[in-house]
């Protein structure tokens, strides 16, 4: 189960995924970040990952999705508090080399 | 040849609450030999990135079985096979490659990659209309005692 929250302050919208995101989750949490970040306009978007138990690769095609989104709207965008399981997915598929990846808080 | 030490198999339908069901069976069975937790996070995500493209690509427009065995070898080494019946790839090379995907937005095309990088050996067999076979294999490390 992956759950869903957002927080925002100061034009930043804090994204927060929390449990297991694979692709039985992928596709709710697109649409979900995506209706997020219509309700809230802001100038940055923080994706903290830190309560992730599990990631797999459906995980990287929504970090690439949201990243493209933000691209297109001109929205800084940074991945925040990676655990070592998704980071080890992330580093493989060479992530960290065209994103920023924050450590925790 | 190595001994098998133990052997457990798993069968259910491809649907995508099961891919949860699939890693963390897997975990659980794996667990009596003391994997790391890098180990066994790499072992749980190798099994539902297969699984995952067993629903999504074998399985696309119907629902079949999928089943994973596990045998598990003296030595620490440990075998992971994920089978279905479905549509088979047509060109397994292509579908190795990094970022090649016929999937939809939720796919990165990394799977494959990721199961390479984190097993030791990654063996696809695959007959267009009869179904795919993923094999990996993994050698985990000596613990300290």
């Amino acid at each position: 189960m992956l759950q869903i929250t957002q927080a925002e302050q100061d034009g930043t919208l804090t994204i927060c995924l929390t449990g297991e995101l694979d692709h039985h989750a992928a596709r709710a949490a697109i649409g979900q970040a995506e209706d997020l970040l219509v309700l809230y306009p802001c100038e940055k978007l923080v994706l903290d990952l830190s309560g992730l138990t599990f990631m797999d690769s459906s995980g990287l095609a929504v970090v690439l999705h949201l990243h493209r989104t933000c691209a297109r709207c001109g929205y800084d965008f940074v991945v925040r508090g990676t655990p070592p399981q998704p980071m080890r997915v992330f580093d493989a598929a060479g992530l960290p080399q065209v994103m920023i990846f924050e450590r925790g808080e | 040849m190595r001994t098998v030490i133990n052997k457990m198999s798993l069968k259910f339908e491809s649907r995508s609450v099961n891919e949860a069901f699939a890693r963390q069976s897997v975990g659980a069975f794996v667990a009596q030999l003391d994997p790391t937790m890098e180990e066994l996070g790499d072992i749980k995500t190798v099994v539902s990135e297969a699984v995952t493209n067993a629903i999504v690509h074998g399985y696309a427009d119907k629902t079949g079985f999928i089943t994973v065995t596990v045998r598990l070898f003296a030595g620490r080494l440990l075998e992971i096979k994920i089978k279905d019946t479905g549509c088979g790839i047509e060109n397994v090379e292509q579908a190795r490659r990094p970022m090649f995907t016929t999937g939809d937005d939720t796919r990165s095309g990394m799977g494959f990659t990721i199961m390479e990088t984190f097993t030791d050996k990654l063996r696809v067999r695959s007959a267009p209309g009869r179904g795919t076979i993923v094999t990996m294999v993994k050698l985990l490390r000596e613990r300290g005692t």
